[in-house]
């Protein structure tokens, strides 16, 4: 049948275009009506008991971060017959959120049946707003038969309601040995004047007040605005003082390599694979003051075509064997303990160069964390709706310079 | 019936063109203003409540920015008129058969992306990059000397990326000036800096006010160069309406300082225009 517009049709549309031109300009919608914890658990249990399995699933990513040839999701296919499209998409998450949040706030799905984003405002929006669907509990035995305890209880998440865990990694300082000789231990190293001109800060107002706040001696996720404040004038002090060199997006990676920066702030995995690339010998530690850990998380947007198949794909990933793999490819914390066994076997039956790949990250610090480690890596400042403009008052002023 | 038809084909002319700027232009221009008075956040929603100090306290916030945008943007396009008009000029009057050639060598670097041959002079000016570690090495720079990450890499890239926009509109105007003019001049025992005075500059103006029209207005809103060559003082006003819009997420301080941004190009403009002169100055500019 030919679809014929009418006259009626028409004027409907013209009528509804107006109207929405009319709405965009008294205000912009929100969140229809906010949920409790419980009505979504028994609202998600009436979806998923309607879902049906279908036979495609497309799955939105960063850029290098699943193992190169896809050889987990082709083993996916292999086993269930689910067909995986699979893009790198995502840059990071504001970006991310600013393409995706209008077309679900307009009803319309996003073409994606799963997405990774990391903790953070734009994670607590996606949930504020009902823009993510919650997880089929029932669907993730693997999860909660291999997930490492502290991946299944995560303070932003309880419940793992609408989240888990794709890779974790950690926020510290990262120096280039070729320009700093005595290795930095503390967060002081950032504002050393000595390093004036060569020192790196990251410009994301999210990362970058946690490290005020360390400077400041406190923790950020029990920070007051009071505190922020604090640790705003000790950023712009170092920035006054001509320390900073930049305030960088993930392209800090590139200047330290060239010497242009010689101490930054970084994130852990990066380090370890510029390493492995590039054959540089740049060096990571978490400063004994703190440094943050953050988590990217596999979440499913709302209007999803294949709700049913994104679950079993993420509940795919926690098989060890799986999460081996990825774990060898990407270089970042796993939330799958029995990694570690896996790759040194790995490792134990690999020739050559893969051999000393594998023993690498089998035994890297960046990826198994020491204990004390851990006790140095705090949670970022929980940003809501609520102090979202208090916070980015104080602290983009910082990077805006 | 004719005649009706013949009047109406001037209005279908314009129609299509009409209407893609009416639907992709106005339209989210409104939006823009609308919502640059509102207040509220994203998962709230935003609502329209007149909220006029949105403007004073973005300015507030933010005029270093664009006053530096202004003041890159002038220098900039200063540049690009020292460095261009020779260039058209040469091109126009010593090119001779291969004119076509020496434009298209012009236009050759737009066949790389913008954001990519930008990224390459980060490389290139590196603080141990192939132009300042030799100059380093033989002790006629300071070790600590750098030009990435300063305000002069900001005002070089800009310079570099925009200057096709200033010499092609001066080499069309200097391309129909009939060189029978500057003959006669000469005949007429002027010297070949008052023939060039006299005669070749003015008719060249309107081509330099179009250079500097498509030059100056996007130098000043770029936001590229300043976030790939520039340090922590060199952030431009297109950087934070980037930022408000993707990583604060405060549309309406975004709107507002966008909206600013066009009504100060604007107006710069028609003032520019006035001094200059010529009421149809844009009409001229447009030949």
């Amino acid at each position: 049948m030919t679809a014929r517009y009418s006259r009626r049709a028409a004027l409907q549309l013209g009528g509804l275009s107006a109207a929405a031109l009319t709405a965009a300009a008294c205000g912009v919608q929100g969140a229809a009506k906010q949920q409790s914890t419980a009505q979504a658990e028994s609202a998600a249990d009436k979806f998923w008991k309607a879902q049906k399995p279908t036979g495609t699933v497309t799955f939105a990513n960063w850029a290098l971060y699943i193992d190169p040839d896809h050889q987990t999701l082709k083993d996916f296919t292999a086993k269930t017959g689910i067909k995986v499209t699979y893009d790198e998409v995502i840059q990071d998450d504001s970006s991310f959120f600013a393409k995706i949040h209008p077309q679900l706030a307009s009803g319309q799905s996003t073409g994606y049946d799963m997405m990774v984003i990391t903790d953070g405002l734009e994670f607590s929006e996606l949930v504020a707003l009902g823009e993510v669907i919650p997880l089929d509990q029932s669907m993730l035995t693997n999860f909660h038969q291999n997930a490492g305890s502290a991946y299944q209880h995560r303070s932003f998440d309880p419940g793992n309601v609408y989240s888990v865990p794709w890779a974790s990694g950690s926020t510290g300082i990262a120096w280039n040995p070729k320009y700093i000789k005595t290795p930095p231990t503390s967060i002081n190293d950032l504002w050393n004047p000595a390093y004036a001109g060569h020192v790196g800060m990251m410009s994301d107002p999210q990362e970058i007040a946690n490290f005020g706040l360390f400077k400041i001696g406190v923790d950020p996720e029990n920070s007051t605005q009071k505190e922020w404040q604090a640790a705003a004038a000790a950023l712009k002090q170092q920035r006054g003082a001509g320390i900073v060199r930049q305030y960088y997006d993930q392209s800090y990676i590139n200047a330290l390599s060239k010497g242009d920066v010689w101490i930054t702030m970084a994130w852990s995995g990066d380090i370890f694979q510029q390493n492995l690339s590039a054959g540089t010998d740049l060096q990571f530690i978490v400063p004994k003051e703190g440094g943050t850990i953050w988590t990217d998380n596999m979440m499913i947007p709302k209007y999803a075509a294949n709700p049913v198949a994104a679950m079993q794909l993420i509940d795919w990933y926690y098989q060890p064997r799986m999460a081996a793999t990825l774990t060898e490819a990407i270089n970042y914390i796993t939330p799958v303990p029995a990694v570690q066994d896996i790759i040194k076997s790995d490792a134990a039956s690999a020739k050559g160069s893969d051999k000393a790949t594998l023993e690498a990250v089998a035994t890297s610090p960046l990826v198994w964390l020491s204990a004390a480690d851990y006790a140095r890596l705090k949670n970022y400042v929980p940003i809501t709706s609520k102090n979202q403009s208090t916070f980015y008052g104080i602290f983009q002023p910082v990077v805006a310079g | 019936m004719k005649r009706w038809r013949a009047a109406a084909v001037p209005y279908l002319l314009i129609l299509p063109g009409g209407l893609w700027l009416v639907i992709f232009f106005a339209i989210p221009v409104i939006v823009l203003i609308s919502l640059s008075t509102q207040q509220g956040n994203i998962v709230d929603g935003f609502s329209q409540t007149f909220h006029f100090a949105n403007y004073a306290s973005a300015w507030d916030n933010y005029h270093d920015q664009f006053i530096r945008s202004l003041l890159y943007g002038a220098i900039a396009t200063i540049l690009c008129i020292v460095l261009g008009y020779p260039v058209a000029y040469w091109i126009a009057f010593r090119g001779g058969a291969r004119k076509s050639t020496y434009l298209f060598l012009l236009l050759l670097p737009f066949f790389v992306s913008f954001v990519l041959r930008t990224v390459s002079w980060q490389y290139f000016l590196s603080d141990n990059g192939i132009l300042l570690s030799p100059l380093k090495s033989a002790g006629i720079l300071p070790e600590n000397f750098r030009i990435l990450a300063t305000g002069t890499a900001v005002v070089g890239g800009l310079t570099y990326n925009y200057l096709p926009f200033m010499v092609l509109p001066i080499y069309v105007a200097l391309e129909r000036i009939d060189p029978r003019l500057v003959e006669a001049a000469q005949d007429l025992y002027a010297t070949r800096a008052a023939a060039f005075r006299r005669v070749v500059l003015p008719l060249s103006l309107p081509g330099l006010f179009a250079g500097v029209l498509l030059t100056f207005v996007p130098v000043a809103a770029d936001y590229v160069n300043a976030a790939i060559l520039g340090g922590t003082g060199n952030t431009m006003i297109g950087n934070i309406i980037q930022d408000e819009f993707l990583t604060v997420q405060d549309y309406p301080t975004g709107a507002a300082l966008s909206f600013m941004l066009m009504a100060i190009l604007l107006i710069g403009m028609f003032s520019y225009a006035r001094v200059l002169g010529t009421d149809e100055v844009l009409e001229v500019a447009a030949r």
